[in-house]
């Protein structure tokens, strides 16, 4: 999955450490396959429990329909490894998040299913969350986020990200090339490796 | 991280053994020891190899089981569940297919994947060891460099043995002195996520140190280093000593003979070098901790059990306010009101974080003689077949039982409420599990994390109770 430019209003959702179990419960990870993971996203938010959208939950909004970045608080996808998380996130429609940090696991999923991580400086992330529906433009070659009025601001990420991003560069593919690197270290720990032969 | 002549972190030195090779401007790519494998977060990989038309690299690195989706009911019984009986009968078709040893439902073998792993004496000092699960830093109790990966990662390591990884910063979590009566490791690592909140330990590995590590029990340990992911980081760990050493002795898959002696060797390479350094550090004085609880929707929001309840008013920061807002409107708790005392509906006894034989005794110690509350289910779940076996060998199973407990097959249960072991909406529980999140033991659930003690003396007050003052 290849990330240029991506381009949209955004949606907000203010809450710090959004979990995991929260963004797809674990009710849904029964499946064995990454179908209809998209309709769980933050499912016990969006729905009352007789099933009825809730009006007031930003994802409910006529304009999260055309929404591909979503803003959220510090530490997003907290807890469970699931990558079901960025599965039914991108499943929805949403191509980047952004926020003052993220988990490390859910980082690492997120970038391995062309779903951008985006580390904004708090002073610019504070306005991101009182204006859901402004329109922002994340250009990943240059790592910049472009804001409404020509401002703009740099976001980190790791060079091989970025090239896996922007090239759709295959990275189990990137890795089964050093087989001779894997088998030569092999052959070397041999001895230590416990096995359950 | 290069450079044999400074002194090292256990973290380093396990980094440097394992890596296979570094490319300019990538990741390292990281050799892996031991990859267990779950129903749950591995059929999108293995559909990931039969697409690609690849083998599983390393099967006799490979171990696999089923716990998240199992049901606890008895193996008698088919499951009722279709969904999770579809998941279950998926991952015996991958293992048999990919040629994959698994300890399936029916197995003498079968429990929590972060139980057996140590139980068989997989899990071993040095290595590195992944699972498609947040809480393997379980495994870092043993000396193990051990994380969670997602499912994309474990069809990375399937196919190649292999992760690309960076690596991460070191945080010292240093807890010297003693526990008092009634405050158990349980209460160690919830009180250290509340100091350090659960992103504290984002992009680090935490090496938990100090007298009081030093004299825990190697499931103690495990239950501290389970929850380093509550923290915020996805890797805990504790240098191995002869504690680690006792308890691998002899087991299943240990080295033996010569083999042993050399391990022990290797292994004895591996605590921290004198005068390394740590990017970050905590101290804790044990002598000062009480029995721990949770009053919110993240492991973060916990307090001692005779504090109370947290007052948003209180609180500067205005997105922390709302967020406290928001958890104490979802628990229906009170500001500035004691947590102790706070009818509860049911206990849950279980989970990677404390489902082991010593965790059973410590519930079965509060329960011999005593009954759980009229108003109260109380389900005491094993960690493992082999735990469950021993529960019972030790009556244990007899005490949960007379006491008006449940006690079931082993599996990871109402942890996260995937097996139909749930909460009503509503409901409060007292949970030795590890994530107290929204929903998380089921849909509308209210869960007070705590320890066994606290869970069984909370039981038998039918409220969240101080395992200090039971009469």
């Amino acid at each position: 999955m290849k990330i240029d430019i991506i381009e949209s209003k955004t949606v907000v959702i203010p809450v710090e450490n959004i979990d995991t179990d929260q963004i797809i419960p674990a009710r849904y990870l029964k499946t064995t396959s990454m179908e209809g993971l998209g309709d769980g996203l933050f499912y016990d938010w969006r729905y009352n429990p007789d099933g009825s959208p809730k009006a007031d939950f930003p994802l409910n909004q006529p304009a999260a329909k055309e929404a591909h970045i979503l803003v959220v608080g510090d530490n997003f996808g907290c807890g469970s490894s699931r990558e079901h998380a960025p599965w039914a996130l991108t499943q929805f429609g949403i191509r980047a998040v952004i926020s003052t940090s993220f988990a490390d696991i859910f980082r690492g999923n997120s970038l391995k299913n062309g779903l951008l991580p985006v580390i904004v400086p708090a002073d610019v992330h504070a306005e991101l969350l009182k204006w859901p529906g402004i329109v922002l433009k994340i250009d990943l070659a240059s790592q910049k986020v472009f804001l409404p009025g020509g401002r703009s601001v740099e976001f980190p990420i790791d060079a091989f990200s970025k090239n896996c991003l922007l090239n759709g560069v295959d990275e189990l593919g990137y890795m089964l090339n050093q087989e001779a690197a894997i088998a030569a270290y092999e052959a070397k720990r041999q001895d230590s490796v416990n096995t359950l032969a | 991280m290069s450079g044999n002549a400074k002194a090292r972190t256990i973290v380093d030195k396990i980094w440097d053994n394992h890596v296979v090779a570094q490319q300019a401007g990538a990741p390292a790519l990281i050799f892996i020891d031991l990859h267990l494998c779950h129903e749950v977060t591995s059929p999108q990989a293995f559909s990931m190899l039969r697409e690609r038309g690849l083998k599983v690299r390393r099967p006799d690195l490979t171990i696999a089981t089923m716990d998240h989706s199992t049901p606890t009911t008895s193996r008698d019984l088919p499951i009722v569940d279709t969904i999770a009986a579809a998941q279950i009968a998926q991952m015996e078709t991958n293992c048999k297919e990919f040629g994959l040893r698994l300890y399936n439902r029916m197995s003498d073998h079968q429990g929590i994947v972060h139980v057996i792993g140590p139980e068989q004496g997989l899990t071993q000092p040095g290595m590195t060891i992944v699972c498609g699960d947040s809480h393997t830093a379980t495994h870092g109790a043993f000396g193990a460099l051990a994380f969670g990966i997602g499912t994309s990662q474990v069809g990375h390591v399937l196919a190649s043995q292999c992760l690309l990884q960076t690596p991460s910063q070191a945080y010292e979590i240093r807890v010297d002195g003693q526990l008092k009566p009634g405050v158990t490791a349980k209460d160690i690592i919830l009180a250290v996520i509340a100091k350090i909140g659960i992103g504290g330990g984002t992009g680090c590995v935490f090496e938990y140190t100090g007298s009081a590590i030093r004299s825990l029990s190697m499931e103690e340990r495990m239950t501290i280093c389970n929850m380093s992911i509550e923290g915020g980081a996805r890797a805990g760990l504790v240098a191995p000593d002869d504690t680690t050493y006792q308890y691998l002795a002899g087991r299943e898959f240990a080295p033996k003979g010569k083999a042993w002696d050399d391990a022990v060797a290797r292994w004895k390479q591996l605590p921290t070098d004198p005068g390394a350094t740590y990017a970050k550090q905590l101290v804790l004085d044990a002598n000062t901790l009480e029995p721990m609880v949770t009053f919110g929707t993240n492991p973060g929001m916990g307090m001692s059990i005779s504090g109370s309840i947290p007052t948003p008013a209180a609180t500067t920061d205005p997105i922390e306010r709302s967020d406290l807002e928001k958890a104490l409107k979802y628990m229906a708790l009170e500001p500035g009101k004691p947590l102790a005392g706070h009818p509860i509906d049911v206990v849950f006894i279980g989970s990677c974080t404390n489902s082991r034989i010593s965790d059973l005794l410590a519930a079965a110690a509060v329960m011999k003689g005593r009954k759980v509350n009229p108003k109260v289910r109380m389900l005491v779940v094993p960690g493992s077949q082999q735990v469950r076996k021993q529960a019972i060998a030790e009556g244990l199973d007899e005490i949960f039982r007379a006491s008006g407990a449940e006690f079931r097959e082993a599996g990871c249960s109402m942890c996260l409420a995937m097996n139909g072991d749930q909460l009503e909406p509503g409901q409060y529980s007292v949970s030795t599990s590890n994530r107290n999140f929204e929903g998380r033991q089921g849909k509308g659930g209210r869960t007070f994390l705590a320890s066994p003690l606290t869970a069984a003396a909370s039981a038998i007050a039918g409220a969240v109770a101080d395992p200090r003052k039971l009469a």
